[in-house]
């Protein structure tokens, strides 16, 4: 599917002449049969980058409308899971935190995290909950799971403000690498969206993806760092781990943030690698099966 | 003049099984796919299915098209081809132009959102910039006429006024195509009414308009052209009144001919109704009739018994959108006595240069006079059909003029003229 903006030829004379600018819409789009190896649209996103606004804005919009503590729950829920961490593994088991107070430890890890899981839960089910988009107007499908994986960063925003007041608390201070703080919250954007890309395609054809996203996300939690540090394992150990996006992200977020130990750079590129080949497949199933997205749904 | 859209062999293809596993879950995937590898059974369930087979179609610039067919002929998945909501399995289609669609009126609708946010929500799905949305944000709400409402949410909205606010919004799109779904157009009278009403707009300020229906009146009241899908194929393409008059024959099974045999003859004790045919001047059964040309409705009946009354045939003529021409009973003399037993075959000649062109239907009965109304014996509606052309040799009432005229008859008159 290809949309040029080249104007019509041979019809100027045939437009209305009341219009405002005739020559705005005058565009040719050409159907095509769905294409064997898809390709992403970059100009055809550019041309949607409104509807992703309003998409996202929506999303966020109605996010917390009819709850009663409303945007509250986007601090207490990593603060609450954060206690009971810290109870948990904290006190009773003793897991390695880095040398930080296991508060700090966990709530900074915490934060990142529940950043992606939350993107992983709502992107997945994007197509799904838009079934009366997808099915009756067209747009670049991508634009759903992107919505989706955007929607949560203002609850990330607002949870981080906390984390600064915890850190005043127990005279935590940032180190100079914070400015590199924004990009590991890309690699976890990216990574999310990698992986809804994926769930979010398969959920259309198969309602499975629902029930498999909670388990997925709470045995991911537990290689990615955040209830233990994971600098206490065996060399291959972290090596094997750096598969997974995620300890780059939270290592990296720590390193800035709550000034812990730089991260190693092989394993955070190991880690970008990772997330960028589960963008690609993500990206590749999700482009295969959109053509018949509008026919399984 | 210029094309609009231009379509070339577009098909679709679905396979049935495929739909029915639709909702299916991995599981029977898996359980099939190993049942298959055990059995080596390749034939499944799976069956190819043509939505729509080698459609070539170009629409001028400015034309309203209509697209007739029954369920399933393919009609919405042509628009939805053409809107871009799947893609096609072979051929290309090209679009000239903005499309706007009224078969998603209302989509993208938020509940929780108000009649503002939605507005914005709604119009930049529909493919609007939200610069232009702005510019046109008064103009909608006034046209809708929730004005009080516009920052309520709109799950608080009767679904009267979501439907009118979420209309609004469609209509100010203003599309150079626009492609209408009236079975998928939710909404009452009233608002179908609207839409056909801003069809109407739309086509007299020169827009192309697709128009899929199964309003046949709608379709040769809106439409320059008609096609007929049949199982996914352009079955008949030509003017709306044709292709109209064309479909209503196959769909109603009516023809220029019916019969009954005698024992399952429609009727009363005392009269039974046996064949109805569409004659010409030789008394040939026709389907198609020259305007210039007188045409003959023959009536065959059998009176069973003596009864003392006098029973006489009678026809109602009508166009394709049911408007009655007239009705006209057969006032010969002879049945100004009482009807002796046997068999009548009665022709009702309709004259020449009479009835204007496409399809007219005959409803037929053998009556006797009652104190108020005509006393039905037997009858049958819509018993017959047929279909009146123009070869358009410029003498008949239309002169030189090849375009349609209005009007269930078309009758050519004496005309004077006196210079002064």
């Amino acid at each position: 599917m290809i949309e040029t903006p080249t104007p019509v030829k041979d019809s100027p004379t045939a437009t209305p002449p009341s219009d405002e600018e005739p020559a705005r819409d005058a565009r040719v789009t050409v159907i095509r049969p769905a294409p064997r190896w898809p390709h992403l649209d970059f100009r055809e996103l550019w041309h949607y980058r409104e509807l992703l606004g309003s998409l996202a804005r929506r999303d966020v919009a109605v996010r917390y409308k009819q709850t009663s503590i409303g945007v509250a729950w986007a601090i207490l829920q990593p603060f609450l899971t954060m206690v009971v961490f810290t109870i948990v593994f904290g006190k009773f088991a003793n897991f390695p935190s880095k040398g930080l107070p296991y508060p700090i430890f966990s709530y900074s890890a915490l934060l990142p995290w529940t950043y992606f899981a939350t993107a992983v839960g709502i992107a997945s089910g994007s197509l799904v909950s838009n079934k009366a988009l997808v099915t009756k107007v067209y747009f670049p499908r991508i634009l759903l799971p992107l919505a989706g994986v955007t929607v949560p960063l203002l609850d990330f925003c607002l949870a981080f403000v906390v984390l600064f007041g915890l850190m005043a608390w127990f005279d935590v201070w940032p180190s100079a690498a914070i400015v590199l703080a924004p990009f590991f919250v890309l690699l976890a954007l990216f990574t999310a969206l990698g992986v809804a890309l994926l769930l979010s395609a398969v959920n259309v054809r198969y309602r499975d993806v629902p029930y498999a996203i909670p388990f997925l996300i709470s045995t991911w939690l537990y290689f990615s760092g955040v209830v233990y540090a994971l600098n206490g394992l065996a060399e291959w150990q972290q090596w094997l781990l750096a598969l997974n996006p995620m300890t780059a992200v939270i290592s990296g977020f720590q390193w800035g943030v709550v000034s812990t130990d730089p991260p190693d750079l092989g394993r955070t590129l190991v880690s970008i690698a990772a997330a960028a080949v589960i963008v690609v497949v993500g990206l590749w199933y999700f482009r295969r099966s959109e053509p018949r997205f509008a026919d399984t749904i | 003049m210029a094309v609009a859209i231009q379509t070339d062999q577009l098909s679709k293809q679905y396979q049935i099984g495929e739909m029915q596993s639709a909702y299916g879950t991995l599981r029977d995937t898996l359980a099939s796919g190993a049942r298959r590898l055990v059995r080596r059974d390749h034939s499944q369930h799976v069956e190819d299915i043509w939505a729509l087979r080698d459609v070539s179609l170009k629409v001028p610039e400015g034309q309203v098209l209509g697209v007739i067919g029954r369920n399933g002929a393919g009609k919405s998945t042509l628009l939805k081809i053409l809107t871009r909501i799947t893609t096609p399995t072979s051929g290309t289609a090209e679009i000239h132009g903005r499309v706007g669609s009224l078969l998603e009126v209302g989509t993208g609708f938020h509940p929780e959102l108000t009649g503002r946010e939605n507005v914005f929500l709604n119009g930049s799905v529909l493919g609007m910039k939200r610069r232009e949305i702005q510019s046109k944000f008064d103009e909608i709400v006034e046209f809708s006429g929730v004005q009080r409402f516009i920052d309520t949410p709109v799950k608080r909205y009767s679904s009267g006024m979501s439907v009118r606010l979420a209309f609004s919004v469609a209509a100010h799109l203003e599309p150079e195509i626009l492609l209408v779904d009236e079975v998928l157009a939710v909404g009452d009278a009233e608002f179908q009414r609207r839409c056909l009403g801003r069809m109407e707009d739309l086509s007299q300020s020169g827009r192309t308009v697709l128009f899929v229906s199964h309003q046949m009146q709608a379709v040769t009241q809106l439409c320059d052209r008609a096609i007929l899908l049949e199982k996914g194929e352009i079955a008949l393409d030509g003017s709306a009144d044709d292709v109209v008059a064309e479909y209503l024959q196959l769909v109603g099974g009516s023809s220029s001919e019916r019969t009954w045999p005698e024992d399952s003859a429609p009727g009363d004790t005392l009269v039974r109704l046996l064949a109805v045919r569409v004659v010409d001047e030789g008394g040939e059964v026709v389907s198609s009739v020259d305007v210039r040309k007188p045409v003959g409705i023959e009536i065959t009946f059998r009176v069973l018994r003596d009864s003392g009354r006098s029973v006489f045939p009678k026809i109602k003529i009508y166009d394709a959108r049911r408007n009655v021409a007239f009705n006209a009973l057969d006032t010969s003399s002879r049945w100004r006595h009482p009807t002796a037993s046997g068999e009548y075959v009665s022709t009702a000649w309709i004259p020449a240069n009479l009835l204007n062109e496409g399809l007219i239907a005959v409803d037929v009965g053998v009556c006797s006079v009652g104190t108020t109304k005509l006393h039905p014996h037997t009858g049958a509606n819509d018993v017959v059909s047929f279909h009146v052309r123009d070869p358009g040799e410029g003498d008949s009432a239309k002169g030189p003029f090849t375009g349609q005229l209005h009007g269930v008859l078309r009758p050519l008159l004496e005309w004077t003229t006196e210079e002064r």
